[in-house]
C-alpha cells in the first residue's frame, strides 16, 4: 500500500513539472542563478578567510625582555608566555640573533659597525590564535614579569578583522537575500500547479485525504526542481571557480592570492548546494500549498 | 449519526447564518433539508463536513465531536461521509473509472481493492460500460451518477447531497432521487439538501425545513411552504 502511494505521489510530482514546463524551467534557472551567486559569495568569503588566516600567522607581537636579564633568565620566560590566552606559539630571539638580523636589513649602512649586540634586548616573537584579541594579549604579555615592552601592529590586525567581518556580513546578507528570492520563485512555480489543481485538492480533502498525502506530490515537484537546479549550479560553479583560478595564475598582479583548491571544497560545496536546493524546493512547495490545506 | 446542539454560526462579515439549531439524524435515515436560498442549508452542510466551525454549540458526526477534536482527525471523519455537489466536481482529465478510483486511492486503498470495488459501484449507479469515458463525454445525469459513485465508493456511513438535482432536468432529477433512495435502502444514511418542493413531495421522507438560520419544521409532512 505504501509503495503504491509513493509511486502515485512520485508520478504526480513528475507530471506537475512537465505540465508547467516553462515555469519549471524558469524556476530551475532562477535556482541555478541564485545558487551560483550564493556559492560565489561563500567561496569568496572562504578564500578571504584563508588569506587572512595566512596573513594573521605573519602578524605577531614582539615582546622585549628586561636588558638586565641574562640570556638564561630571558629564556626561562618562555613557558609563562606560552601559557597565555590566545598565544599559539612563541619563538625566542636572542639579542645577538636580533642584532645579526638588524645588520642584515641595513647591510649597506656603516652606522652599525661600531656597535655590538648589547644595545638590543632579548626578545620573543609571539604568534596569536585570534587577531581580534591582540590588544588584550599585548596587555597580558606586558604583565609578565621580565617583559618591559611589547609591540604589535594593532591597526593591521584591526584591518584584517574588519575585512573578515565585512566579507562575512556581505556574504550572509547576499545568501539570505538570494535564498528569499529562490524561495519566492519556487513557491510561485508550485503555486501555479496547486492553483490549477485546486478543485482536485478540494475533492481530495472532501473524501478524507490527509494533508501529508495531498502535500507530497507538490513537495516532490519542488524537491526535483531544487535538486536539478542545485546540481546544475554546482557544475557551473565548478567551472567558474576553475576559470577564476586560471586567471589568477596567469595574472602577475594577482599572484599574491592563492585560491583554495576546488577539490578541497568540492564535497562540502556539493552538500551545501544540494541541501539548499532541496530546502528551497521543499519549503517553497509547502508555502505554496499551505493555503489550500486549511479547509 | 449527526447531532447539532444549539449551533450558531456567524461569518466574519457579521452575517448570522445559523441561529441556534438543534437537530439529530439517526443512522439509516433519509432526510431532506429544505429552505429558500440564504436560509442556511449550505452552512449546515459545511458544518457537518467540517469545512467551517460553529461559532457556538456542538456538532457530532458519526462519533466525531467536530467542536473539540484535533484538526488532524478531520480526514478520518470525512471518510465516514460521501458528498455530492450540484456542480458534480469531477476531474475533467480523468476517466469515469479514474474519478471514482481516485477517491479510494487518496485514502490509501490498494490496487486490488480498487479493481474490485470501482466496477461494482459503477454498476450500482448504472454506469457499466462507460468506465473509460471522460466527464465531458457524459450527460448531466450521468456526470451526477459518477459523483454518486465517487461518494459511495469508500462505503461511507452517510451520503450528503447538496442540491444534487440543481443541474438536472425533472426526469433525471427523479432518477437521481430514486438512486439515492436505493442507496438508503442498502443501509446508508442520506441527507439531501434541496429547494425543489415537487421532488421532495414525491417521497414520503423526513423533511427538515429551515429559514433565516432556524428550524421551522421537522417531520414527515412533506415540504412546508414558507
Amino acid at each position: 500500500m505504501r509503495f503504491n502511494r509513493f509511486k502515485y505521489q512520485l508520478k504526480e510530482g513528475i507530471m506537475n513539472i512537465f505540465n508547467h514546463g516553462f515555469m519549471s524551467l524558469a524556476s530551475i534557472l532562477i535556482t541555478v542563478a541564485c545558487l551560483i551567486l550564493m556559492g560565489s559569495a561563500i567561496l569568496i568569503a572562504v578564500n578571504v578567510n584563508n588569506i587572512i588566516d595566512t596573513l594573521e600567522n605573519e602578524n605577531e607581537i614582539v615582546a622585549y625582555v628586561n636588558e638586565n636579564y641574562s640570556t638564561q633568565e630571558a629564556q626561562a620566560l618562555e613557558p609563562e608566555l606560552t601559557r597565555l590566552k590566545n598565544v599559539s606559539g612563541v619563538t625566542f630571539v636572542s639579542r645577538e640573533q636580533a642584532f645579526e638580523d638588524f645588520k642584515g636589513q641595513y647591510s649597506n649602512s656603516t652606522l652599525l659597525n661600531d656597535l655590538d649586540s648589547s644595545i638590543l634586548r632579548d626578545r620573543y616573537v609571539i604568534y596569536l590564535d585570534d587577531l581580534s584579541l591582540m590588544e588584550d594579549t599585548l596587555q597580558d604579555v606586558l604583565d609578565v614579569q621580565g617583559i618591559v615592552k611589547a609591540s604589535g601592529h594593532l591597526e593591521i590586525a584591526e584591518g584584517f578583522v574588519t575585512l573578515r567581518n565585512v566579507v562575512g556580513a556581505v556574504s550572509i546578507i547576499l545568501v539570505a537575500v538570494l535564498l528569499v528570492i529562490s524561495l519566492f520563485i519556487m513557491s510561485n512555480t508550485v503555486k501555479l500547479t496547486t492553483f490549477e489543481r485546486r478543485e482536485e485538492i478540494a475533492i481530495m480533502k472532501m473524501v478524507g485525504a490527509t494533508n501529508s498525502y495531498i502535500e507530497w506530490p507538490f513537495v516532490v515537484e519542488g524537491m526535483l526542481l531544487g535538486l536539478v537546479g542545485s546540481l546544475t549550479a554546482y557544475i557551473a560553479q565548478w567551472g567558474v571557480y576553475m576559470l577564476v583560478g586560471e586567471q589568477i595564475v596567469e595574472n602577475a598582479g594577482l599572484s599574491f592570492l592563492s585560491l583554495i583548491s576546488f577539490s578541497d571544497l568540492a564535497v562540502p560545496l556539493l552538500i551545501l548546494f544540494v541541501v539548499m536546493g532541496l530546502g528551497v524546493g521543499v519549503i517553497g512547495s509547502l508555502m505554496a500549498i499551505k493555503k489550500f490545506l486549511k479547509v | 449519526m449527526v447531532q447539532l446542539t444549539d449551533v450558531f454560526k456567524a461569518y466574519e462579515n457579521g452575517s448570522k447564518a445559523i441561529r441556534g439549531i438543534s437537530l439529530t439524524i439517526q443512522d439509516g435515515e433519509f432526510v431532506f433539508l429544505v429552505g429558500p436560498s440564504g436560509s442556511g442549508k449550505s452552512t449546515i452542510v459545511k458544518l457537518i463536513t467540517g469545512e467551517i466551525a460553529p461559532t457556538d454549540g456542538t456538532v457530532l458526526v458519526n462519533g466525531f465531536n467536530l467542536t473539540t477534536m484535533k484538526f488532524s482527525k478531520m480526514p478520518y471523519m470525512r471518510r465516514t461521509l460521501g458528498v455530492i455537489f450540484q456542480d458534480f466536481r469531477l476531474i475533467e482529465n480523468k476517466s469515469v473509472y479514474e474519478n471514482v478510483a481516485f477517491a479510494m486511492r487518496v485514502i490509501g486503498a490498494s490496487n486490488k481493492e480498487i479493481k474490485h470495488r470501482v466496477p461494482y459501484v459503477l454498476s450500482l449507479v448504472g454506469l457499466e460500460g462507460k468506465e473509460q469515458r471522460h466527464p465531458q463525454e457524459l450527460s448531466g445525469g450521468e456526470q451526477q451518477r459518477v459523483a454518486v459513485a465517487r461518494a459511495l465508493v469508500n462505503d461511507p456511513q452517510m451520503i450528503i447531497a447538496d442540491e444534487p438535482t440543481g443541474n438536472l432536468d425533472p426526469t433525471r432529477s427523479l432518477e437521481m432521487m430514486t438512486l439515492l433512495n436505493k442507496i438508503n435502502e442498502l443501509g446508508t444514511t442520506v441527507l439531501v439538501v434541496t429547494h425543489e418542493k415537487d421532488l421532495v413531495n414525491q417521497f414520503s421522507k423526513r423533511v427538515i425545513a429551515i429559514d433565516a438560520g432556524r428550524v421551522i419544521s421537522d417531520g414527515m409532512d412533506g415540504y412546508v411552504q414558507i
